[in-house]
C-alpha cells in the first residue's frame, strides 16, 4: 500500500503547517515567547531555590546576534543537504520517466 | 526539550548517560549495517540527519506564549527504523551543546534519551501500528512524526520531575508542571511537524511509505 501526494496536496499541507506556526503570533496570546528550555530552567530555580547549578557550558555565544548566526548556520547546513538530496532524486526520477 | 548544562544533579546526569550510551553504540552499529547492506541509502540517511538539523534549529511560537523547537527525528525513524536515529540525534545535540550552549555535556545523556531514543522509537511504533491497522500511509507518517516530537517533550518533563519533584505535590505534581511548560507548548508544533514530514517524505522517496516490514523496502 503506497501512495503519492499531488503537488496540490503538498501545498495545502505546507500551508496548514505554516498556519499552525503563525497562529500564536496572530491570535491574542499573551506571553514573552521565550524558549521553553529557559522557562523550564526558571521553573526549577523557582521550586528548588537551593539547587546549585554545578556545571556551566564550556563556551557560550557572546551575544544573541552571534547565537542567531550559529542557529542560522545549523539550519542552512541541514536545508542545503536536504535540498540537494530532494533535487537529485527529483532529477533522477524525471530521467527514469523519459527513458521509459 | 534541552535540559540546560548543570540543571540535572550529578547522579541523574550520570544515570541518563549510562542508560543512553548503549543505544548510541547500537545506532552506530546500525548505521554501519545500513551503509554496508544498502550503500544507495546513504543519501536518504544524510537527508534524514539534515532534516533533524534544520528542525531542531527552528524555535517556533506556540499557543502557550512561549517558543519551542520540533525534533525532526520521526522522518528518519520511519525510513530507517529508530536505532540509527540515536546516533544522528546525538550528533545534533552535541552540535547545539558545544556551539550554542543549548543543552549541555552533563545533560547530554538525558537529552539523547528523550530526543534521540524515546522520540524515534515512539514515532516508529506509531507508524508501524498505523500501517498495521490499515490507516492510509499519509496518516501513518503524520502520526509517526508528530508523536516522535511530542513524546520527546513528555520524556523531558519526566526527567525533570524525577530530578526536581515538587516540594508539595511530589513527582506527579512536578510532572504536570513541566509537561505544562514543555508538552502543551509542543502540541501545535508536533502537528505542524507531522504535516511537514508527509510532504518531505513524499519529496524524498517519491511516494509515501506504507509497508509494515520495519523499514521501507527499496528506499534509496
Amino acid at each position: 500500500m503506497t501512495s503519492t501526494l499531488t503537488p496540490r496536496t503538498s501545498i495545502i499541507l505546507l500551508l496548514l503547517a505554516a498556519a499552525l506556526v503563525a497562529a500564536p503570533m496572530i491570535l491574542p496570546i499573551t506571553g514573552e515567547f521565550s524558549g521553553t528550555d529557559d522557562v523550564g530552567s526558571k521553573a526549577i530555580e523557582a521550586s528548588h531555590p537551593g539547587y546549585v547549578r554545578w556545571t556551566q557550558p564550556f563556551w557560550e555565544p557572546p551575544s544573541k546576534e552571534i547565537e542567531s548566526t550559529i542557529f542560522a548556520l545549523e539550519a542552512a547546513i541541514g536545508a542545503g543537504i536536504l535540498g540537494y538530496v530532494i533535487g537529485r532524486r527529483h532529477g533522477s526520477r524525471r530521467r527514469d520517466d523519459t527513458d521509459r | 526539550m534541552h535540559i540546560m548544562e548543570g540543571f540535572l544533579p550529578a547522579s541523574h546526569a550520570l544515570g541518563w548517560t549510562i542508560v543512553s550510551a548503549p543505544f548510541v553504540v547500537a545506532g552506530a552499529v546500525s548505521l554501519r549495517r545500513i551503509l554496508r547492506d544498502r550503500p544507495e541509502a546513504r543519501l536518504t540517511l544524510a537527508a534524514a540527519g539534515a532534516f533533524t538539523f534544520v528542525l531542531s534549529a527552528l524555535k517556533l511560537p506556540s499557543v502557550t506564549g512561549s517558543c519551542s523547537h520540533p525534533t525532526g527525528t520521526g522522518l528518519g525513524a520511519i525510513a530507517f527504523g529508530p536505532s540509527v536515529m540515536a546516533l544522528i540525534g546525538t550528533i545534533v545535540l552535541l552540535f547545539q551543546a558545544l556551539l550554542l550552549a543549548h543543552g549541555g555535556l552533563t545533560t547530554l545523556g538525558a537529552n539523547v534519551f528523550s530526543m534521540a531514543i524515546v522520540g524515534p522509537w515512539v514515532g516508529w511504533a506509531a507508524w508501524k501500528a498505523a500501517s498495521a491497522v490499515g490507516l492510509p500511509a499519509s496518516v501513518g507518517v503524520f502520526l509517526g512524526a508528530a508523536l516522535a516530537d511530542l513524546s520527546t517533550y513528555l520524556v523531558t518533563s519526566f526527567e525533570l520531575a524525577l530530578a526536581f519533584p515538587d516540594p508539595a505535590s511530589g513527582f506527579f505534581g512536578a510532572f504536570v508542571k513541566f509537561a505544562g511548560i514543555f508538552a502543551v507548548t509542543q502540541v501545535p508544533l508536533a502537528i505542524a511537524e507531522g504535516l511537514l514530514v508527509i510532504v518531505v517524505m513524499n519529496a524524498l522517496i517519491g511516494r509515501l511509505p506504507g509497508r509494515i516490514d520495519g523499514t521501507i523496502a527499496g528506499v534509496r
